[in-house]
């Protein structure tokens, strides 16, 4: 029976991150008093291009044509055993806390293999920038991780989602609180949004996960860009599981699950429409100053270790 | 249901104190300045509710009043009369200020473990929070040059004895946190007068340009 719940958790991330990404550029548009294309537009994009044949560049190998299926299996992989609509799954061994973060840094490290595969200045560039960000932010993945596995005993997800649901005043803790702190920036870093990354732009100034991506056309482009965005909704979805867990199902009935449905959506909604919404008011910062957010939601992260050892 | 606010506050404290770091503009150390000053009124309140002590609650108010109104605006007086907008440069830079600011915390935990277990209880094992403040401030004062910012270092080192004090008595008598907020004000005063001469002599306040004493 929990099967279903998996199936429809499944189906519901892959529908709607398209969506997602369509979303916050319309919230964006509205804020900057453009009309915006629409909600849908990101998926009639990777219509279009699923229909068109990829092109590789001459010389690169197959890790250049393998990158985008491994960025897109392993983005599926989270979204199958994370705990995003219900904590109850047949899967539930393998949503581990760890496991997720290794997932998503296999998934960069094979877009950034490929960028450099190329073999084009660009494509170096971007994976050496990207490689940059992802090492910084993971030890900070690491200590929020404690911090938040710590109080709970185990780094499975389930049992801290229904941790989060059984005792409310947890979520206020400060431990979980410096780590809720600690977690958005590096989802924001891990995302390349702004200020650390801007994915609207093509300036060779800025540019991280786009300079990686182009030289990819066609189905394989389609492939890249679906991956991002889901990635963007899982990354949201786990960021709103772990610190308000509220509405996750926590058993398979239909009532449990079309409840756990509703929540993600409105959850995960409100989280981009603020994540646009921050973006239109600021800036990118210098990729110098990169290192200087990163090591501050470090201490974020190890602030929330440490007081949860010594504040309960 | 207390235990989780006084938690709260001491985890708020703690952030305030390393944002200090974290921010270079002036004027939001001073709104910084502002929010930890509410968070320690605030510790004084939920002790007093706590411990039941109407002397505490009094304290409360006399502290939130000291240090989230008086201090703040005197020290933005300092701030639009400077015209200086930020501290250019600090002698360490903002990612290792961070970092030391981390192992500060970690040694205020090791310093203090005697201390906790001592008498364990929900109040004493905050006082890590109180001793971070400390060495937080004391960092603040080493690495900054600007007299502002350097004023801003003695107010969280005060700030963070205040945490120590109230965590650890349960609260202060009510007549020496007078005495101790009076000559904070008096030494917040005098700062601003230094501060003042300084800029009048040398146009800015870049403690480094002292080198020597004249008359």
């Amino acid at each position: 029976m929990s099967v279903v719940g998996v199936v429809v958790q499944v189906v519901l991330l892959v529908v709607l991150a398209p969506y997602l990404v369509g979303l916050m550029r319309q919230v964006r548009a509205r804020m900057e008093g453009r009309a915006g294309a629409g909600f849908g537009q990101p998926w009639r994009d990777l219509r279009k291009q699923f229909r068109k044949e990829p092109i590789t560049p001459a010389g690169s190998s197959w890790v250049f044509a393998a990158a985008p299926a491994v960025l897109v299996a392993t983005t599926l992989v989270i979204a199958t055993v994370a705990p995003f609509v219900a904590t109850v799954s047949p899967l539930d061994g393998i949503a581990d806390l760890f496991a997720v973060v290794a997932l998503l840094l296999l998934g960069t490290v094979a877009l950034a293999l490929a960028g450099l595969d190329t073999g084009t200045a660009f494509g170096g560039m971007g994976a050496s920038r990207e490689i940059t960000v992802a090492a910084l932010a993971e030890p900070t993945i690491l200590l929020a991780g404690f911090a938040l596995s710590a109080r709970v005993g185990t780094t499975n997800l389930a049992a801290i989602v229904e941790r989060g649901q059984q005792a409310p005043g947890d979520v206020l803790s400060p431990a979980s609180l410096l780590a809720a702190v600690a977690l958005a920036v590096v989802v924001i870093a891990e995302a390349g949004r702004l200020p650390v990354d801007n994915p609207s732009t093509h300036l060779e100034l800025t540019m991280i996960h786009e300079a990686m991506v182009l030289e990819y056309a066609g189905r394989d482009l389609a492939l890249v860009e679906f991956a991002s965005a889901l990635r963007l909704t899982v990354l949201l979805g786990l960021w709103s599981s772990l610190f308000l867990p509220w509405g996750v199902a926590t058993s398979a009935s239909p009532v449990a699950l079309l409840i756990g449905v509703v929540a993600f959506v409105a959850k995960v909604a409100v989280l981009g429409a603020v994540l646009a919404a921050g973006e239109v008011f600021m800036a990118k910062l210098r990729l110098f100053r990169v290192p200087e957010l990163l090591a501050g939601s470090f201490l974020f992260g190890l602030l929330a270790v440490s007081s949860s050892f010594f504040l309960a | 249901m207390t235990t989780q606010w006084l938690y709260l506050i001491c985890g708020g404290l703690l952030l305030s104190s390393v944002m200090v770091l974290w921010r270079r503009e002036l004027s939001a150390i001073v709104r910084l300045l502002v929010l930890q000053g509410v968070l320690l009124g605030g510790l004084a309140g939920v002790l007093a509710v706590r411990l039941d002590s109407v002397e505490l609650g009094v304290v409360a108010v006399g502290v939130l009043a000291l240090k989230a109104f008086v201090v703040p605006s005197i020290l933005r007086r300092v701030l639009r009369d400077s015209g200086e907008a930020r501290e250019t440069e600090p002698l360490t830079n903002v990612t290792a200020s961070i970092v030391a600011a981390a192992f500060l915390t970690l040694l205020a935990y090791a310093a203090s473990r005697p201390l906790v277990r001592l008498s364990p209880s929900a109040e004493t094992h905050a006082v890590p929070v109180g001793l971070a403040m400390v060495l937080i401030g004391f960092f603040v004062l080493v690495t900054r040059r600007r007299a502002l910012s350097q004023i801003v270092g003695f107010l969280l080192l005060d700030n963070g004895i205040a945490t120590t004090a109230f965590l650890i008595t349960g609260g202060v008598p009510g007549i020496v946190e007078l005495a101790v907020s009076l000559d904070v004000l008096l030494v917040v005063l005098v700062l601003q007068v230094l501060t003042a001469r300084l800029r009048t002599t040398f146009g800015g306040t870049d403690i480094d340009e002292l080198r020597e004493l004249r008359d």
